[in-house]
């Protein structure tokens, strides 16, 4: 009975409390994607550097705060700075719309061009965090780092296995919950909302009945900075802050739009948990927990680690293969909204 | 436009070397003061070009040498390589004083240093790899091979009685060279590696990397790798998941920005460090103080001196700046016979060369060169006391 509580204790420390953290990180980002792609029709390849811009602000805001005295006790100095945060990148968001994304859409170019663009946009945004901040890493996290550290449940529990939650992880999990119900409030209960999933079904149609299309991209650009910049910052909180690691975000967040079915929500929620367990699930060493489950004489020789941690990047490049083979449509079907 | 980009690039390469013959002769000074070690480099730097002001207006017939700065950014061969390109072609520089990590130190000295019978002197790279390349006598190192350092860090762990350990190391030639020679230390004196796992300089999370890490079952975990990068990931965030709280630590970890980021979590930490507790030693310190460097007591800061007065010694007993020249004296000045030199004492050791003497250049490091031309090696046991490294002993 104890061998299975450590084991247990095992598993919740070293998978499922930094996957669920992880996954709700990349479902935020991956509602964004989504958000986007149901209604302005075009993969947004600029998102993880649109994640990286904002969050950059926040981390500004944050050392400013700081410097300035200003703290939230306990919690991270960073949540007072990340209204303003949003508000910087909404602007940003719709400023990029105005001056390059408003022209495709008037000439009714193919959504591909969209997509070349926003790699456009990508670069550029990438150049402007690294001019501004640089290229290292950056630590804004203060106030508490603890919820459970892991040598007082030892001492609490008398097991083997200790179980440490750290609180910024706490911290993602409440806000991406409160964030989605929000959001899903927002769009099937509010005016703009419905108007929003209106003009994703049907354009045509959402036009006829005298929706303004301008108001629609608007609220979808503020509401996707909005999540991309409020998943960046708690992925700064939780790891730390790297251009390039926001960059590399990219490809989990993409996968776990696509894995949900493209234009779903749920699904972009439900997908960023499928990446973010099966890269944690798939690279961990199971020998230990195995060891604590099976009677002693089975104990494994080897680590029993199914694929090395250098290749996490790659089980996203496979879900997303094997997804688009075998059920393109997405988990859910990717009905748009 | 080419022939004017060429003329000019010839212009400044004439202008270079009219330079050198007045009063100045250049010397590279090769460090990643960029990357993974950007917080040791500095330090580094100023060691080497310490031993150069000492000698400032006394070197040959009244020459002073000046530094001329490359930076190797530790990680990217090809940087590296075109800054010492630089150094050698454009500013003329009479030897290289670097580089640094091991895999630039060998990329730079395989493409530029060698083929263009430059001496190099490393103060830092250890990958044993680099006691077998084929260098014609032109590449020497202050700092000893890890082949050394592996086994004094395996003595150290059965001396302390601990018998199973996880290793990670960063996945480059120093890490990779260190893992191994440590492995089969430890093994051959009866230790176990329950795993050894390569990780990634420059990522967010390593939470992946230390639950495989931690899956073995081993208590103590060995971090070869550096102290501003990946390794100092991988300390925090077993602290913080609770799955080591014993680290051994080689010597690209150690670092007061370690302590300064980890905290007194880290104390009971065991590292080792090439150095020595010698008269060298504490000479350096006194030196260093007095000439009013930011720190008298870095990781590899005696090294750099040493590198830098062996190859200002060797142009001495040389009588030239011949490049070929100070390769064919670096083993004469750092080994025995002459008298013994003490950082601070290279005036006086340029007067002894001139007068014909011999020198037998100790240093900061206790340096003697094995015949490939590296240090023998002698290392600081060190362990973390009160948030700062401590040295137990020297090994």
């Amino acid at each position: 009975m104890i061998d299975f509580l450590n084991a247990l204790v095992l598993f919740a420390n070293f998978v499922f409390v930094p996957g669920l953290a992880y996954g709700s990180q990349l479902a935020l980002g991956a509602l964004g994607i989504t958000l986007l792609y149901s209604i302005l029709r075009f993969a947004n390849f600029a998102h993880g550097d649109l994640m990286a811009f904002g969050t950059m602000f926040v981390v500004l805001l944050t050392w400013w705060f700081q410097s300035l005295g200003l703290s939230l006790g306990p919690l991270p100095t960073a949540l007072l700075a990340l209204p303003i945060g949003v508000a910087i990148t909404a602007v940003f968001a719709l400023l990029t719309d105005r001056l390059v994304y408003q022209h495709y859409r008037k000439v009714k170019a193919p959504p591909i061009r969209m997509v070349m663009a926003s790699v456009g946009v990508m670069f550029l945004m990438n150049a402007i965090v690294r001019f501004i901040i640089g290229p290292n890493d950056q630590n804004f996290f203060d106030g508490q780092r603890f919820l459970i550290k892991a040598r007082a449940f030892k001492k609490a529990t008398g097991l083997n296995e200790g179980l440490a939650i750290k609180a910024s992880q706490m911290l993602t999990v409440v806000v991406a919950i409160l964030l989605v119900a929000a959001l899903f409030w927002f769009l099937n209960r509010t005016r703009t909302g419905k108007s929003m999933r209106a003009f994703s079904d049907n354009e045509d149609l959402a036009l006829l009945s005298g929706i303004s299309p301008q108001k629609v991209v608007m609220v979808t650009w503020i509401i996707a900075a909005g999540l991309a910049t409020i998943a960046g910052t708690l992925y700064g909180l939780d790891k730390s802050f790297k251009p390039f690691t926001y960059f590399q975000l990219l490809l989990p967040m993409f996968a776990a739009a696509i894995v949900g079915g493209v234009g779903n929500p749920v699904g972009a929620i439900l997908g960023g948990f499928v990446v973010a367990f099966s890269e944690v699930t798939v690279t961990y060493a199971y020998k230990k927990l195995f060891t604590y489950l099976a009677p002693q004489q089975w104990a494994p020789e080897g680590l029993m680690q199914l694929l090395s941690t250098d290749y996490k990047f790659a089980v996203s490049f496979i879900i997303l293969v094997v997804v688009l083979l075998v059920r393109p449509t997405g988990l859910l079907k990717g009905k748009v909204i | 436009m080419k022939k004017f980009l060429l003329a000019s690039t010839i212009m400044a390469g004439l202008t270079g070397a009219a330079f050198a013959d007045g009063h100045e002769l250049k010397m590279g000074v090769i460090l990643g003061f960029t990357g993974p070690i950007e917080s040791l480099t500095p330090d580094m730097a100023s060691a080497a070009e310490l031993a150069m002001k000492e000698t400032a207006g006394e070197v040959l017939d009244g020459k002073t040498i000046v530094s001329v700065r490359g930076d190797s950014t530790c990680t990217d061969a090809a940087a590296a390589t075109a800054a010492a390109e630089r150094l050698i072609t454009s500013d003329g520089v009479v030897g290289i004083m670097g580089a640094d990590c091991s895999g630039v130190t060998t990329a730079i000295a395989n493409n530029v240093g060698i083929p263009n019978g430059v001496v190099m002197v490393s103060p830092s790279a250890t990958s044993p790899a680099l006691s077998t390349i084929e260098d014609k006598g032109f590449f020497f190192r202050t700092a000893p091979s890890d082949a050394r350092q592996g086994q004094v860090l395996a003595d150290i762990l059965k001396d302390k009685g601990i018998t199973n350990v996880a290793v990670t190391f960063t996945n480059n030639d120093y890490g990779k060279g260190l893992e191994a020679s440590f492995k089969a230390a430890f093994e051959a004196s009866g230790g176990k590696v329950a795993i050894s796992a390569a990780h990634e300089d420059g990522k967010a999370d390593y939470s992946a990397e230390v639950g495989a890490l931690a899956a073995a079952g081993a208590e103590h975990l060995a971090v070869f790798g550096y102290v501003d990068q990946g390794g100092k990931g991988i300390i925090q965030t077993s602290l913080d998941t609770g799955a080591f709280e014993k680290f051994i630590l080689a010597d690209g970890m150690i670092g007061e920005s370690l302590i300064a980021a980890i905290g007194e979590d880290l104390n009971g930490t065991i590292g080792t460090l090439p150095g020595s507790e010698s008269a060298g030693a504490a000479k350096f310190k006194e030196v260093a103080s007095a000439a009013g460097l930011a720190k008298n007591d870095g990781p590899f800061m005696p090294e750099s001196y040493d590198a830098a007065a062996l190859m200002i010694l060797a142009m001495q007993a040389a009588g030239s700046s011949d490049r070929a020249a100070i390769q064919s004296n670096m083993m004469g000045v750092a080994n025995a016979p002459g008298e013994k030199i003490l950082p601070g004492e290279l005036v006086k050791a340029l007067g002894i060369l001139k007068s014909g003497g011999q020198v037998d250049y100790e240093g900061a490091s206790n340096v003697t060169f094995t015949d490939v031309g590296e240090a023998a090696g002698s290392y600081k046991e060190l362990v973390v006391k009160g948030g700062k490294f401590e040295t137990v002993k020297i090994r």
